[in-house]
């Protein structure tokens, strides 16, 4: 979406590809030493061979140091990281070695409304039981203890619970959990017997003031040894999101904390049906955890271009939510983190009307099959589909409906992200106000 | 900690594959080796999987070029890399999001790039037609194909014919899927072909317990190192048309060919050949993967399959599917790209062995020829007292062969109980490079003799 990548990272993927490179005078010596640290723990010295399939040693042990670093000093094992496809392979694994059962004993997983579609997708996949439970939409998304206490004794009566999955920060909703709401979470997985799964992938994105990232391990730590030698818990961080940004390399891993060990077994057997994760994505990730250090040469660009990056997601974030806030019928929470805006839109009756008779475009098939609310059995398009799709047409603008994402019965979001550069977004949230007021003209 | 032994059956019931206890011995012995413990020779040779560069074959030039100048586009200005190589890359950064490789792209691969491999299969069947919209890039592995055909429940369990021996992955991959394995044996002595009586008794076998959906070849052979003949392959297409079964044509190591009298066609082609009623409905999905052939970039997790015949509505599904996937490593689609348009006159694409009977001299040893891909897997003819020992041990006789292979010689093997074979034979998976043949002589003529 045109946000550049980090020099460094670049240069080093660089030199890992084609070492002949590190040869050549342009590339900086704290490049080149990662580039031959990277290259020497890999198969032939290369970027080509198969590694192992939880992940380049080295890598795992660097991975571990940026934990251990960013949860002021908790330990943490390498051989509990597992290195993975994105953390979305991560996150389907965990939810492989989960899902089990028949009827009444089916396994349940608990899932926020909204969320990301990875979720309910493999659910739906592993023949899993979703367990939706509802984020306060008036309370800047957050996840009240009693809306989980709530869905799980429903899902009791049908399924059996066993996992728990957070999303921190939010997508689609930005939130960033506050420590109280973090320790309550942790205490109820503890009391149910749950076992926690933390998608923390845009840990770095955090804007608001006033908020601030605190890792689930790192809480459940300080919880003292009643909770963090008995709740089970894995954590997923990837190198998609945050500062990098570097989608396509598939870079990530999973930590897993309190596994039973004949379970880890199980795991590591597992992971190795899928041979490898893609080694520039691993080596990638090591850059990440093991970035320019003040005294190196590649130091200040590095440090100049992360927080220019951030710091514009921050203003971006602010700007987003302030001027949908002025468009009446248009309601949006803080963006305190994450990269998305998750506003309420209020929809004409006649719309809504209008939606339920227009059947799905076939062209968008595809999307209306993996975002459309298939369990509502409903005819025709959801509403905020059909806002989307009037939307593309008219202005080009391409957002997702909330229905993809889950919302509450009768209320109507769409998602957009913050990427475009301030001058883009500024065009495009232009462009959606103009378009809710036509459209809540067209149809009042 | 305690619920979680509950986990789920199917990933409880995969195999556990021995590599562990080889690999990890020979991790150990690379320990050792390091601190100079070890007198007898001074590097493990890892020749336990198809792995070119870990073997110590250097990538290829204009690859790592490419992949270099896509990654760090400030490449492009540099005087030291080649016009062709900077051309290629800036073509590449062009189809991508933004000019990023770091962008996620369409979940199916990169449009130009699946035009790319569809034109490839084009010419490298003399002209028969391919569509890119038939073409799935993944990140190496066939699991995605396998969710479309399986189904795990009760009487209805999905079974899949699969090749003995295979190579076990594979097999792994099918079990986590929850599909049933249905074994066909390959005749070793008449050089590891595909006998259609045999796959006939698999299938009728098969069929008592479960539901045959699909029949798996991998041609050229992994471990065998065959490559079937046309008419081996007409008589499977023609079977799999009588049984109505799909076909998952694994072609990995087409372009590692050997030679002068063998030929690579794929399945694709003869299917084609073989009268337009058979060719316009047997479904096939066929196989290939920048980790083999002459690239060997397997670490970078680039492949993709074609499928042939399927219906329309499936296909669809099967784009739902992938796009559940986000989108295939861009490394592995860059290696794709480059292995299927490499660069013209000049550059190799195919290895060019001579036809070679590796293991004629040694007694105890008897082994097919080398035809293609990357092994050989030769029949162990173990003394008794071999075959008691290892028992003694709760070992499998091949395996306990491969572990002393290991520690006298620092060659690491795979045992032939990992790939499947007949009861009471004894194979292992080897590479055919000089300095692991000569190590295994001088050991396999002390291991006859400890054990006679």
């Amino acid at each position: 979406m045109g946000q550049k990548p980090i020099t460094f990272f670049r240069q080093v993927l660089a030199l890992c590809s084609y070492p002949d490179l590190l040869e050549d005078s342009k590339f900086p010596e704290d490049a080149k030493s990662r580039a031959r640290r990277i290259l020497q723990a890999c198969g032939g010295g290369s970027l080509g061979a198969y590694s192992t399939s939880q992940g380049i040693e080295i890598i795992r042990q660097d991975v571990a140091r940026y934990i251990e670093r960013r949860d002021g000093g908790i330990p943490c094992d390498p051989d509990n990281i597992y290195l993975s496809i994105g953390a979305s392979d991560a996150i389907v694994t965990m939810l492989k070695l989960l899902v089990s059962g028949e009827g009444m004993s089916r396994t349940g997983v608990m899932i926020s409304i909204p969320q990301y579609p990875l979720y309910s997708a493999a659910l739906a996949e592993l023949g899993a039981v979703q367990i939706s439970y509802y984020l306060e939409e008036d309370n800047c998304w957050s996840l009240d203890i009693n809306e989980l206490r709530r869905a799980l004794q429903e899902a009791k009566k049908h399924c059996s619970p066993r996992a728990l999955c957070i999303i921190n920060p939010g997508n689609p909703t930005g939130q960033v959990q506050s420590r109280q709401c973090i320790e309550d979470v942790i205490r109820f997985a503890a009391t149910e017997n749950l076992f926690l799964m933390s998608d923390e992938v845009y840990q770095d994105n955090v804007y608001a003031d006033g908020c601030k990232f605190h890792s689930f391990k790192k809480v459940l730590f300080e919880m003292g040894p009643e909770y963090s030698e008995k709740v089970e818990l894995a954590s997923f961080h990837s190198t998609s999101k945050c500062y990098m940004g570097e989608c396509g390399f598939r870079g990530g891993y999973m930590e897993v904390v309190n596994l039973d060990p004949e379970v880890k077994v199980q795991l590591t057997k597992l992971v190795s049906v899928r041979l490898c994760p893609p080694v520039p994505g691993q080596a990638l990730l090591d850059v990440v955890v093991n970035p320019p250090q003040p005294d190196e040469p590649s130091y200040d660009t590095f440090i100049k271009e992360r927080t220019e990056t951030l710091a514009t997601l921050a203003e971006k974030a602010n700007m987003t939510q302030e001027i949908l806030n002025q468009v009446p019928g248009i309601k949006c929470n803080p963006v305190q983190g994450a990269m998305y805006s998750f506003p309420r839109i209020h929809l004409p009756p006649k719309a809504i009307l209008e939606a339920k008779v227009e059947s799905a475009c076939t062209q968008f098939n595809l999307i209306s099959v993996l975002f459309m609310d298939i369990s509502k059995g409903e005819k025709g398009q959801s509403p905020d589909m059909f806002y989307c799709m009037k939307l593309l047409e008219e202005t080009g603008i391409c957002l997702v409906p909330g229905s993809g994402f889950g919302q509450r019965d009768g209320t109507y979001h769409f998602r957009m992200t913050i990427l475009p550069s301030k001058e883009k977004l500024k065009i495009v949230l232009a462009k959606i106000k103009e378009f809710h007021q036509h459209f809540t003209d067209q149809y009042s | 900690m305690s619920f979680l032994r509950e986990i789920s059956p199917l990933v409880k019931n995969t195999f556990l594959s021995e590599r562990d206890v080889l690999s990890i011995c020979a991790a150990q012995i690379a320990a050792e080796i390091q601190q100079d413990e070890r007198k007898n020779y001074n590097e493990v040779l890892d020749l336990s999987s198809g792995d070119l560069h870990r073997g110590g074959i250097k990538s290829i030039t204009f690859v790592r070029q490419v992949l270099a100048a896509c990654f760090y586009p400030a490449l492009l200005e540099d005087d030291s890399l080649p016009l062709d190589v900077k051309q290629r890359a800036d073509g590449l950064l062009r189809q991508c999001d933004g000019g990023s490789v770091g962008s996620y792209t369409d979940s199916c691969g990169i449009v130009k790039i699946k035009q790319c491999v569809s034109k490839f299969i084009t010419r490298r069947d003399g002209g028969v037609p391919s569509s890119p919209d038939n073409i799935f890039i993944t990140s190496g592995s066939q699991m995605l194909m396998l969710k479309l055909l399986v189904q795990s429940g009760g009487s209805c369990r999905t079974g899949v014919l699969i090749p003995v021996p295979t190579y076990a992955t594979f097999t792994q991959a099918l079990e986590d899927q929850g599909a049933a394995i249905i074994p066909y044996h390959l005749c070793e002595e008449q050089g590891w072909t595909l006998q259609v009586e045999e796959l006939r008794r698999a299938l009728h076998a098969g069929r008592r317990t479960c539901n045959p959906v699909a029949l798996y070849i991998c041609n050229p052979g992994n471990p065998t190192g065959i490559i079937q003949s046309r008419k081996s392959i007409e008589e499977v297409i023609r079977f799999a048309a009588e049984e109505r079964l799909f076909l998952l044509a694994d072609e990995v190591y087409q372009s590692c060919v050997y030679g002068e009298d063998t030929e690579f066609e794929s399945y694709k082609k003869v299917l084609s050949e073989m009268g337009s009623t058979i060719a316009s409905t047997v479904e096939l999905a066929s196989f290939n993967s920048a980790s083999k052939g002459f690239m060997g970039e397997c670490g970078l997790r680039g492949g993709y399959v074609e499928l042939v015949n399927l219906d329309p509505a499936v296909k669809e599904y099967t784009r739902t599917l992938f796009s559940t996937r986000s989108s295939p490593p861009v490394g592995g689609q860059i290696a794709l790209d480059l292995m299927t348009d490499p660069p013209k006159p000049g550059d190799p694409s195919f290895l060019t062995f001579s036809e070679v009977e590796v293991f004629g001299e040694i007694p105890g040893i008897s082994c097919q020829p080398l035809k293609a891909g990357f092994f050989v897997f030769p029949c162990l003819h173990l003394p008794l007292r071999a075959i008691k020992w290892a028992k003694k041990k709760q070992m499998e006789p091949d395996m306990l062969y491969c572990l002393h292979l290991l520690e006298e010689t620092g060659l690491h093997v795979r045992p032939g109980c990992e790939f499947g074979q007949r009861k009471d034979s004894y194979h292992f998976r080897f590479d055919t490079m000089e300095d692991a043949l000569q190590r295994l002589k001088t050991f396999h003529k002390q291991f006859m003799k400890e054990f006679s």
